[in-house]
């Protein structure tokens, strides 16, 4: 059984073709540079073996199932050994090391804010500014005209027609509009 | 006038004087607070604790909505210090005073409480190591 799957590529330039206007035509051009690359590239990167124990820095889970640092170099391995006696014979430094043999982060280091609020807010605005593109360009080249009645003459002869009918005339409407002066209330 | 087994909850619903206000409670008797303190303890007071039991005790005992007792603490760092890791020790320091979240009185406390033993078993503190900072 064969199957043939279209790569974005291909997908876009059938669709170019129905869509005209500026949006679709830089659409393709921005991801054409991709298309190559995307039909070749099918392995996942990086898979995490799951069956293994892992490490994490996590505020909730204090303890991982596994040391950051597994492989030990002499050096370590002589710094463990210390471990095995008195915490008091330890310089900080040492300290300090057994700790970053066994963690990757400080809890101060996993709570450091990021700058990635700024990316999403950016990213929204960008969008926002394309949208307001497209709904621009819809009402130039999509929307039929305006109906006739919508025009300043035709509003005009409706109002005086409505306030001739005297429509709402106790609340709504007719009742803002001063008969005797000829004028809104 | 009421028993006193009501407010043990320790009586069957049949027995209760007004039906109309019969609810279904659990019956189950709650821990008190020095009963949780001593069974933690203990768990950690365990002499051939291994690696596992201590990651195990204290990821539960930080899921918790509280922060741990000075004792239990206490308990803990002793079997870090059976268990040759000085690094989770400091860890464990970390933990409980993010645990404190807001109420920055805390931290302070257990380490007054605790610094017996931390000088005993020559456990520094984050602070003393400069990992309190960035």
């Amino acid at each position: 059984m064969v199957v043939r799957v279209l790569n974005l590529n291909q997908m876009l330039h059938l669709t170019a073709g129905r869509v005209g206007g500026l949006f679709s035509r830089r659409a393709v051009v921005g991801l054409t540079n991709s298309g190559a690359r995307m039909s070749s590239h099918h392995e996942v990167s990086d898979q995490v073996d799951m069956s293994q124990p892992m490490y994490w820095d996590r505020l909730d889970t204090p303890l991982p199932d596994r040391a950051w640092i597994d492989v030990l170099d002499s050096k370590d391995k002589s710094l463990k050994q210390k471990e095995k006696g008195p915490w008091t014979a330890l310089s900080k430094e040492e300290k300090i090391a057994l700790y970053r043999l066994k963690f990757n982060h400080t809890y101060p280091e996993m709570k450091k804010p990021s700058h990635e609020w700024k990316t999403v807010i950016g990213g929204m605005f960008i969008f926002f500014g394309i949208t307001g593109l497209v709904v621009f360009w819809q009402g130039h080249y999509v929307y039929p005209p305006q109906p006739h009645t919508f025009g300043e003459e035709w509003q005009a002869k409706q109002i005086q027609r409505m306030l001739d009918m005297r429509v709402n005339p106790i609340e709504g409407f007719s009742a803002k509009w001063d008969y005797k002066n000829k004028q809104w209330k | 006038m009421t028993h006193a087994s009501v407010f043990r909850g320790n009586h069957k619903c049949t027995t209760m004087r007004t039906p109309l206000a019969s609810r279904c409670y659990s019956h189950a008797k709650v821990e008190t607070d020095e009963e949780f303190d001593a069974r933690w303890v203990t768990y950690f007071s365990k002499p051939d604790i291994d690696a596992w039991e201590l990651k195990k005790g204290m990821n539960t005992l930080i899921g918790y909505d509280l922060v741990p007792e000075p004792k239990i603490l206490d308990s803990a760092l002793r079997a870090c210090r059976r268990l040759n890791d000085l690094a989770s020790a400091i860890r464990i320091l970390e933990a409980v005073k993010d645990k404190s979240g807001p109420h920055k009185d805390i931290y302070p406390y257990l380490i007054q409480e605790l610094q017996p033993t931390l000088i005993e078993l020559g456990i520094s503190t984050p602070e003393d190591l400069g990992m309190d900072k960035l």
